[in-house]
């Protein structure tokens, strides 16, 4: 515990050393979760489109014919 | 070069690059964050605190080899009208910006107990916030237009304006503070880096790498979706506008 | 604009002319933008003093950095009106078919820009830096500067104004993307006057000034002109 709690101290730095870390932590995984959720969204949203195309074409020339 | 305008061709080879460029990430960073945290010795100057360089010199690296990244792609969408090379370039944007800033903000936390300050106008430290905004500008001009090939195309000669008056400010930044502050600032590791601290240095930076490496073939997914979303809702209403007339 | 007429004009010298008038005349019948450039420039110095008090030490220990920071947001200030207005009623793409090269056009733009606001600025910033109490053999040191320094600014700022033409929030977006470019010639401009005071002399800041404006002279415009061409594609 103590050779523990000496670790974490990082030679009485570590509000400076684990904040660093912490921070590109913090930057790094909320880029990466940002991007994957983006992905996903824009990625649903082109298939659920291309499901719903030829309907959507059908309609269209159903409206032509009005 | 053009062989990867194909959206599609360069999907497959994104697919396949994934999974090996995570992989690397993942294991750089775990050996590397060993080697920065446990495994290499404190500085005999600055003790504890030098771990905090193991995150901020490579996410600086980072910081100005995405820029140089983000411009050459820029010129290859410019002179070969190259499909994916804007995208490419939009891509990296962001995580350029994300590097600069965590640049920023672990040099602060660096410089509190190795310097006494949060803040010091030290050449390098003022240019890399220049950098940040150079980034920011970048980003917003992407966002300013409603017609894609037209923002790309600003964006792209802000990139290369960017990368032409890069060194300038670089230059004039160094004038300046050799001017104002004479001999205060410490030198950042200096030429001799011990092989124990030089080894975890690289492993991060390598893992930074291959991140990079990651997100941004995730992000070109992204626009490229993107694209086609856009293009699709396009025709969609142009023949549902057909329709009603 | 009458430059499609067929004269014999083979430098463009006639047509640079044209264009340059034009866009004077535009500025002296719309009043606003040049003199409010300049309005600012004064109103904005005058705000400091009042901002951070009266004492005469102070003002000429910051009076060159100020008159400079300024210059350069009141540079900014009429900036986005530089292609935008002529985007908006359609004489830009007229003035892109014209025979004289964009590039000329831009320069004949910005000399007009430059006229109507740094030219002025640098007339009015004695008389200002008289106010901020900087000592009389500075004086004429600050005014140089500025008279080498804001040709480039307009320079510089006709680059982000033609990559911003029809953008949303053209102006803020400018102010964006030009005020790091503007940071050399800031940082020499105001430098120079310390230079001069501390002791190694103002002289290789102004001929690094020098140097930046001529090589913004041909490179910004081609730069611009560029930008334009895809703006209007």
């Amino acid at each position: 515990m103590d050779a523990l709690n000496h670790y974490l101290a990082m030679g009485g730095y570590w509000q400076f050393v684990w904040p660093a870390y912490a921070i590109a932590v913090v930057v790094l995984v909320a880029l990466l979760v940002g991007t994957l959720r983006a992905v996903r969204a824009n990625e649903a949203a082109v298939a659920a489109l291309d499901r719903e195309r030829p309907r959507r074409r059908r309609s269209a020339r159903d409206g032509e014919l009005q | 070069m053009h062989r990867f305008a194909n959206p599609s061709r360069f999907l497959r080879l994104s697919a396949a690059i994934l999974p090996w460029s995570t992989a690397a990430c993942v294991c750089l960073l775990v050996v590397g964050l060993y080697f920065a945290l446990v495994a290499s010795p404190p500085d005999y100057q600055q003790s504890e605190t030098v771990r905090i360089m193991y995150v901020h010199v490579p996410a600086a690296w980072m910081a100005m080899g995405t820029y140089a990244f983000l411009a050459l792609a820029s010129a290859t969408g410019l002179i070969w009208k190259h499909p994916l090379a804007d995208l490419t370039a939009k891509a990296a944007a962001p995580i350029g910006a994300s590097f600069t800033f965590i640049a920023l903000a672990t040099g602060a936390l660096w410089g509190q107990p190795t310097w006494g300050t949060w803040w010091v106008w030290d050449a390098r430290l003022t240019s890399v916030l220049i950098l940040l905004f150079l980034y920011l500008g970048y980003m917003a001009l992407w966002n300013a237009f409603d017609d894609e090939t037209r923002a790309a195309r600003a964006a792209a000669i802000l990139a290369l304006v960017g990368i032409v008056n890069l060194p300038i400010i670089k230059f004039s930044v160094e004038w300046w503070n050799t001017l104002h502050q004479p001999a205060s600032v410490l030198r950042i590791g200096g030429p001799t880096i011990d092989p124990s601290m030089l080894l975890p240095l690289l492993l991060m930076a390598g893992a930074f790498l291959f991140y990079f490496v990651t997100i941004l073939l995730l992000r070109i997914r992204l626009e490229l979706a993107g694209r086609k979303l856009r293009t699709v809702q396009f025709n969609r209403a142009r023949a549902s506008l057909r329709g009603t007339t | 604009m009458r430059t499609g007429r067929r004269r014999r004009d083979p430098l463009g010298v006639r047509a640079f002319g044209t264009v340059l008038a034009r866009d004077l005349r535009l500025a002296r019948r719309q009043g606003g933008d040049a003199g409010l450039a300049v309005l600012f420039f004064i109103l904005g110095t005058v705000l400091v003093p009042l901002g951070i008090g009266p004492e005469g030490a102070l003002l000429s220990r910051i009076g060159a950095g100020l008159l400079w920071v300024m210059a350069l947001l009141a540079a900014l200030l009429s900036l986005d009106r530089l292609f935008q207005s002529d985007w908006e009623d359609g004489s830009l793409d007229l003035i892109v078919l014209s025979p004289l090269p964009l590039s000329m056009t831009v320069l004949a733009k910005v000399t007009a820009h430059w006229l109507v606001t740094g030219l002025p600025m640098t007339l009015v910033s004695p008389v200002l830096a008289v106010l901020l109490n900087i000592p009389p053999d500075q004086i004429g040191l600050v005014a140089l500067t500025l008279l080498l320094g804001t040709p480039t600014l307009s320079l510089i700022g006709s680059v982000g104004a033609a990559l911003t033409v029809g953008a949303r929030r053209g102006g803020v977006l400018l102010t964006l993307l030009i005020l790091p470019l503007y940071i050399p010639v800031l940082i020499f401009g105001a430098g120079s006057v310390d230079a001069a005071v501390a002791g190694p002399g103002a002289k290789s800041h102004l001929l690094m000034m020098t140097a930046m404006l001529l090589a913004a002279l041909p490179l910004c415009p081609w730069a611009a002109a560029a930008a334009l061409r895809h703006a209007l594609d």
